[in-house]
């Protein structure tokens, strides 16, 4: 895959992820109009007959509107365009960064290397900030290469020399090239959104369960009984597994939309390290760079899950990096670091014998 | 005849499109070539100051001092000349010099542990390292743009068409920026 089809196939991504996220709201919604407020899409254009002789539909089915529906989509249009206009500072917050200074002797270096990098791919320079944590990590975020953002750890600032800190920046850089950045923190944003939402919903229907159900049947009462007792006379297994299925749903949200994030960012990483190579003309220096990432274990605390799959090594510690197997493909939101070092070996091993 | 007119309609579409690429690539091939320029002219003013400010520490390599002035003014004068040949063989020559300043300069302990000739220092290397980024992307962009140009069936008539190939930055056979850096460590 080379980099206009993986610009292309992100752009897709993106606009996929978006749609599912809409999409899930509008389940979500549907549910809750369906479960909570009673609502049927087909009872409402039940015509009844009207005092004058004339057929209508009913009046008091016509109040009946899907709030619960309509509130769902406006909630997650909503949301996704935040992810989107707003993904990238959120993603910085969540992370405490701060600008990088010229006061500052190492981050005056990482400036003029982010700034080097921007000249090696012809891109226009993007911000440079520093997440106050004494591990080893890097990231890259924003929508598009005109406003993009590298950050990086103060650890890696300190134990990288001038050359390794060249080729993680380079490997940034090819993440905001490939657009993997506006993908990456897209899915960051909304993850977090159903993050929080599913556990809001989880907390309301623990505490809320036993009152709706009396709520509901006086809504039945008041609007058409006619309806509301034939649906709930008629189908009732068939309401009862799309219930199930519902809860499932909106249980199982966050783990579905993590595995989602750790799947699309996988395969990013091989391609990244490839394109900082490709800038730097240096792989080496990445090379020992990575080795020098993996051998700090320690877990990064200033980055939580959230972003875990934007770094440019996991953040939870490379525990699980370290596996291979089917738990690992699952789990890990990165390749192993042993076939990262590996491909960029045999990447430093090909330029140095053009004819091998 | 509607056969006829849809294969000229692709064909004047296939032109257009080219064109306009073709267009796309040398417009950025001439801004990839300014910002060379741009980083040359940063480096010229960034070497008196270095030189001043190492000078007193460095009174036993007179020499390898007077070699970067010398360079620095041949490489002005024909960047004032806009000579692309000349340009290319004295901005080597001030590369080679600068390397050999940098090489000696890890001798003195004293100038590693001056602040101000710390910042300089890395000022130097950012701007060799932008030197070179900047030169890397240009060859990049001209190598696509004239490979856009060489390629079937555009090759006949991308001439006609007002396109030449771009000249690669490369440095000349006998240039002294191929030789390897000697530094005498010998005291």
């Amino acid at each position: 895959m080379n980099i206009y089809e993986q610009q292309a196939s992100n752009r897709r991504t993106t606009v996929f992820i978006m749609a599912v996220f809409v999409g899930f709201f509008l389940v979500i919604g549907l549910g809750f109009d369906y479960f909570y407020l009673n609502f049927t899409p087909a009872a409402s254009a039940a015509p009844v007959l009207g005092a004058d002789g004339y057929y209508e539909a009913s009046r008091g089915q016509a109040q009946n509107i899907p709030f619960g529906t309509i509130i769902a989509l406006l909630v997650g249009l909503g949301l996704t365009a935040n992810g989107f206009f707003n993904g990238a500072r959120m993603v910085l917050r969540s992370t405490m960064a701060r600008r990088a200074i010229t006061a500052n002797e190492k981050e005056q270096i990482f400036l003029n290397v982010v700034r080097e990098m921007a000249t090696a791919s012809g891109l226009p320079e993007p911000a440079a900030y520093i997440i106050p944590d004494p591990d080893l990590n890097a990231f890259a975020t924003g929508t598009s290469p005109a406003n993009s953002v590298i950050a990086v750890t103060e650890g890696l600032l300190a134990s990288l020399n001038r050359e390794e800190l060249q080729g993680v920046v380079a490997h940034e850089m090819g993440h905001i090239r490939n657009y993997d950045i506006r993908l990456m923190t897209v899915s960051a944003a909304l993850m977090g959104a159903i993050a929080l939402l599913s556990d809001f919903a989880g907390r309301s229907m623990r505490y809320g369960g036993r009152s709706s159900s009396y709520g509901g049947s006086s809504y039945g009462g008041s609007s058409g009984s006619s309806g509301s007792s034939s649906r709930r006379g008629g189908g009732g297994g068939a309401a009862l597994i799309m219930f199930v299925v519902w809860i499932v749903l909106v249980i199982l949200a966050p783990l579905i939309s993590r595995m989602l994030a750790m799947a699309i960012s996988r395969q990013r990483e091989y391609l990244a390290d490839a394109t900082g190579a490709e800038l730097t003309r240096n792989p080496k220096a990445l090379i020992s760079a990575l080795e020098k990432i993996r051998s700090a274990v320690m877990p990064t605390n200033a980055i939580n899950n959230g972003v875990a799959h934007m770094c440019i090594a996991d953040p939870r510690g490379s525990l699980i990096e370290e596996k291979l197997g089917f738990t690992a493909d699952l789990l890990a939101t990165h390749p192993p670091m042993e076939k990262r070092i590996l491909a960029l070996k045999v990447m430093s091993y090909q330029a140095a014998n053009p004819q091998a | 005849m509607t056969i006829l007119a849809i294969v000229l309609l692709a064909l004047a579409a296939y032109l257009v499109f080219t064109f306009n690429g073709l267009v796309k690539l040398r417009n950025q091939v001439a801004n990839a070539f300014r910002q060379i320029d741009v980083q040359l002219k940063r480096r010229h003013d960034l070497i008196p100051n270095l030189v001043e400010s190492v000078k007193g520490e460095m009174k036993f390599e007179k020499e390898t001092l007077e070699r970067v002035i010398q360079a620095r003014a041949a490489a002005v004068s024909a960047g004032q000349g806009g000579n692309t040949g000349d340009i290319l063989a004295k901005e080597g020559m001030l590369t080679q010099a600068l390397g050999r300043l940098m090489a000696i300069s890890e001798n003195y302990p004293n100038l590693k542990a001056n602040e101000s000739v710390k910042k300089l220092m890395e000022e130097l290397t950012h701007t060799e390292n932008q030197i070179s980024f900047a030169r890397q992307f240009y060859n990049d962009v001209v190598t696509k743009f004239n490979t856009d140009q060489q390629v079937f069936p555009t090759n006949l008539f991308a001439a006609m068409l007002g396109f030449t190939p771009s000249a690669l930055w490369e440095l000349p056979a006998d240039s002294p920026e191929r030789e390897n850096v000697k530094v005498n460590l010998a005291v």
